[in-house]
């Protein structure tokens, strides 16, 4: 396999100013690849702004820092585990997990939660069968896996973050045929620490490099170069094993260490293993290593040293301290019986030197390793998006709404996630506030009465169809789950997934949501704080569609300000915002009728921000009961899943919905952004309130009811909706349903 | 002065929460101990506080139950003094023998975390004097092997002698014999229990309609332990 491009050979031999052995063009190799190098994103990713007084870290390093104040920060972080999930479900999800948790470790801070944003393909026939044109049986096998997926990714989180003790908070779910035979498993995790603590990343010559945890091996080699290419063919042995039992005691070395203030500098072994780890550890730290290889613990004394050095196995860090502290770090070390070696020293060189056998084996300037030559790629704008936006939609008016918005309530993608969230443990720490359930946002105490609001949100399928408007929509709607949570947003990471940068079609996409983001981020002053960038999400049928998953932080300053999640009886409801005539990439259109077509919901980032924030100060006012943003299903299923999760009934009157919508089924699912439904117990003080917002629009749409348990909505005086609660609720679990089948 | 020992083993990951809720909440002195330690003295009660120990190899709690400081449990059991293991310090008690039963892999085949309704079915122990008999409370569960099981000559034993201490309350979320949520030795000094008390600390818990009703549980060891040294 040649793993460098004849240019960047060209490149790297005019640098080195001779030939490069093999040794060091697996070192490059490794280190060059699109996963560990960023060679075609890096130009766009670096247009992302960090800017702003609380962010002490932004993109670039392991994780992003905020400062919380009160000598607290928090650090974020988000990477996917995608091509190894596909491939081997339970042990790529839970090395995924292991990852992102040694990267905040890597900062000086500990982990304190976890989010996962999940995509995977149909796991039962969406409603729109009609369209699917291979066999029943076939479909019925792709559904099946993607259920072995579901089940093992799921498995394989739980497992891992169960074992470490870090809570799984939040996350999100999405089933879209484009994922099939594939999946997408985004791992999130937030960690928190003193400012004093976080590691200074300061080394001086001779100081000691030390690598601990578990052995080397075989597993994961070329791992970085699988996930950088299509998967074609499934290859098991670049897929890690996860040990998350050497993972927790990894934590605790760390944290016994921070608090000792014995290290100067850490790092995980991630994607392109020693390679990387090394070569970005000494460029960023502007010395040199000198690595005597022999030292390495392997899990087999044949191992070749390339294999050594680029080998992914799970559970390692690299730590760098002095002569001085080395015993005490050794003591703690011993205490946890992780296993360790000394693998060399630090130099003023600045070069990578590797050693076997006392002689020198590879030797190349460090930050020649670790900055590939980036690329320039070719973009054009898709055809088929013109031709989605104009095509011709014909759609029946459904004779029975009742049986609609049930349908809609049992899609997978809507659905209660239950089956998923109560696998995870997300109550260890203390510090949940907000459980998973029926809000996207999860609240986490940081500490006495200060709180962290965090959300995860993605949508492919309006991506697909308009990559910069579906990654605002995302956007928008992250921010509005923390906004309804009472959080002021703070930060934002970014994950951006797509197919084969090499196709011009496909870079367009990345280049517009990139666009999206330094819009929405520069408009509305919330920093980006840190991303990652996938590539080559692709299988034989094709590439994924664009999926860039947003998260977002938000802080809560006192606990009076977490908003309640559910409304009490008798309390009336309102919505904020308009809903729209846009159906393009919605749910309705696209799991329940098999539409792919149609214009998707343009943002007015003016309306949007005015909307967030008369809800964050009406909110803080302690105006309203409950407010939930309006996503994906439309304003119907918000509603409805308020009723659920309340168990009281509720009845709409959806003449009072301010819209532009040319249908009442356009009107209940439309997935239009910048909208809110709230509660309150005080209807005069909350008009009065939003009285004083000239522009904002709004509208009393309807009651929680006092007794019966009905959901209905209403328009000219007719129930077009009347549902009994036990029948919503029995739809709404549907997932659980399919998966324990 | 009382004083609480935590025993910790590697692995353990529910240490700190009792820590937090012992110190801060009761102002008790309380003690991390490693599982090495041979000899403890001094202690008013002890709590082996849930988590992986040893990473769940071979079996939840087995290879924990093997370790020096376990032996000090034993000899303290034995003298009477209180001592509680929540979740995988149920399942360390119950493979050092020192309550009986097995707890093996829950009846759904997944780690299960939600919260659920407990009945109190034994108020004579350190840990329950402060409830009702048959209080109901809720409380949350987070556990992978919870399911309590033992033959039925040794269900007949422990109903005759009251050692079921807790039951789950219209759900079975683990599949246990007779819905058993915590059970004690002989002497009710021991107790073990698959849910998690020390969760329901945070004053948070009342927005959401949650409650801190389980916190009894420390309630009545914090009002045992002291009524006995002074």
């Amino acid at each position: 396999m040649e793993i460098l491009s004849h240019s960047e050979l060209q490149y790297l031999k005019k640098k080195l100013k001779h030939e490069p052995n093999f040794l060091e063009k697996e070192i490059v190799g490794a280190q060059w690849s699109e996963h560990c190098s960023y060679k075609s994103s890096k130009k766009y990713i670096q247009l992302l702004s960090s800017d702003a007084e609380r962010i002490i870290k932004g993109p670039g390093y392991d994780a992003g820092i905020i400062d919380v104040g009160n000598g607290d920060v928090i650090t974020i972080h988000i990477e996917s585990h995608n091509h190894p999930s596909a491939v081997e479900p339970y042990g790529g999800a839970a090395t995924g997990v292991g990852g992102i948790i040694r990267d905040i470790i890597s900062m000086g801070t500990m982990p304190i939660a976890i989010l996962n944003a999940l995509r995977f393909g149909h796991i039962t026939s969406p409603f729109a069968s009609k369209e699917i044109k291979i066999s029943r049986r076939e479909n019925n096998e792709l559904y099946s896996h993607s259920k072995w997926l579901l089940k093992n990714v799921v498995r394989g989180i739980a497992d891992y973050g169960n074992c470490i003790g870090i809570p799984t908070v939040g996350g999100e779910v999405e089933f879209d045929e484009s994922f099939t035979n594939y999946c997408l498993v985004d791992v999130a995790a937030i960690g928190f620490g003193k400012k004093k603590n976080l590691i200074k990343n300061i080394i001086q010559e001779n100081d000691i490099i030390i690598l601990a945890g578990s052995s080397t091996g075989r597993d994961g080699i070329h791992g970085a170069s699988f996930a950088s290419k299509d998967l074609a063919k499934e290859d098991r042995s670049a897929v890690q094993i996860p040990d998350p039992f050497m993972e927790k005691l990894l934590i605790e070395v760390t944290k016994e260490a921070i608090e000792a203030d014995i290290l100067k500098a850490v790092k995980d072994l991630g994607g392109g293993g020693l390679s990387c780890c090394l070569s970005e550890t000494s460029a960023n730290l502007n010395k040199g290593f000198d690595i005597d290889l022999d030292k390495v613990p392997v899990k087999y004394r044949d191992m070749e040293p390339q294999e050594i050095m680029i080998s992914e196995s799970q559970e390692r860090m690299l730590y760098i301290t002095n002569e001085w502290n080395f015993k005490s770090f050794a003591k703690i070390l011993n205490k946890y019986e992780v296993p360790f070696a000394i693998i060399g020293r630090v130099k003023n060189h600045k070069n990578l030197v590797i050693y076997k056998n006392g002689k020198t084996i590879a030797k190349m300037p460090s930050h020649l390793i670790a900055y590939a030559p980036l690329l320039n790629r070719n973009s054009k704008k898709p055809k088929y998006i013109d031709n989605l936006s104009v095509k011709k939609i014909f759609l029946k008016l459904p004779y029975n709404l009742n049986k609609t918005l049930l349908n809609m309530l049992a899609n997978p993608t809507i659905a209660l996630k239950h089956w998923i969230f109560q696998q995870f443990d997300h109550e260890i720490g203390l510090r949940t506030i907000v459980r998973p359930g029926i809000t996207d946002c999860a609240v986490i105490k940081l500490a006495n009465d200060k709180f962290l609001a965090a959300t995860l949100d993605g949508n492919s399928k309006l991506c697909y169809q308009d990559p910069y408007e579906g990654t605002l929509s995302c956007l928008s709607e992250a921010r509005a789950n923390i906004i309804s949570s009472g959080g002021n947003p703070i930060g934002i990471v970014d994950h951006l997934q797509f197919g084969n940068p090499e196709n011009p079609e496909i870079f367009w996409s990345f280049q517009k949501c990139i666009k999206a983001m330094i819009d929405f981020s520069s408009f509305n002053k919330i920093p980006i704080v840190g991303g990652k960038v996938s590539f080559y999400n692709e299988t034989k049928i094709g590439p994924i569609k664009p999926s860039p998953v947003i998260g977002m932080l938000g802080l809560i300053e006192s606990m009076k300000c977490i908003s309640k999640i559910r409304p009490s009886p008798g309390d009336t409801l309102y919505i904020v915002g308009i809903t729209g005539n846009e159906m393009g990439g919605s749910e309705y259109f696209q799991y329940l009728n098999g539409v792919i077509g149609g214009i998707v919901p343009k943002l007015d980032l003016q309306i949007d921000s005015i909307n967030s924030e008369i809800i964050l100060k009406i909110n803080r006012e302690h105006l309203i009961s409950c407010s939930h943003d309006c996503s994906k299903g439309g304003l119907s299923i918000t509603l409805t899943e308020m009723a659920i999760d309340s168990t009281c009934g509720i009845n709409i009157d959806l003449d009072k919905v301010p819209h532009s919508c040319e249908r009442i089924d356009f009107l209940l699912f439309s997935e239009t952004p910048s909208r809110f439904i709230i509660g309150t117990e005080n209807e005069e003080k909350l008009e009065k309130a939003f009285s004083r917002y000239k522009n904002l629009k709004y509208s009393k749409i309807g009651k929680v009811m006092d007794d019966g348990d009905n959901i209905t909505f209403a328009s000219k005086n007719k129930k077009i909706i009347n549902l009994e609660m036990e029948i919503a609720k029995k739809y709404y679990e549907n997932l659980t349903s399919i998966m324990e089948n | 002065m009382q004083k609480i020992a935590i025993p910790i083993f590697p692995g353990s990951n529910c240490d700190r929460d009792i820590y937090h809720v012992l110190t801060n909440l009761y102002n008790i002195k309380t003690d991390f101990i490693w599982h090495k330690k041979e000899k403890i003295k001094n202690y008013d009660a002890i709590i082996i506080p849930g988590g992986f120990s040893f990473g769940d190899r071979l079996r939840a709690g087995i290879i924990a139950a093997h370790s020096p400081i376990i032996k000090e449990v034993k000899r303290l059991g034995k003298d009477g003094v209180p001592i509680l293991g929540i979740c995988n310090g149920f399942q360390i008690l119950v493979e050092s023998e020192l309550l009986p039963g097995s707890l093996i892999k829950n009846k759904s085949l997944n780690f299960t975390c939600k919260w659920t309704d407990l009945k109190v079915r034994n108020t004579h122990t350190p840990f329950t004097s402060k409830f009702k008999m048959n209080e109901l409370f809720k409380i949350p569960i987070a556990n992978g092997e919870g399911r309590y099981i033992l033959n039925q000559d040794q269900l007949k034993e422990i109903k005759k002698k009251d050692q079921i201490v807790f039951s789950y309350h219209n759900d079975d979320p683990n599949g246990s014999l007779d819905a058993i949520a915590g059970v004690s030795n002989d002497a009710k000094n021991i107790v073990g229990m698959m849910p998690h008390p020390e969760r329901t600390c945070q004053r948070e818990l009342k927005l959401f309609g949650l409650s801190n009703s389980a916190m009894k549980i420390f309630d009545s060891l914090i009002a045992y332990i002291k009524k006995i040294s002074s």
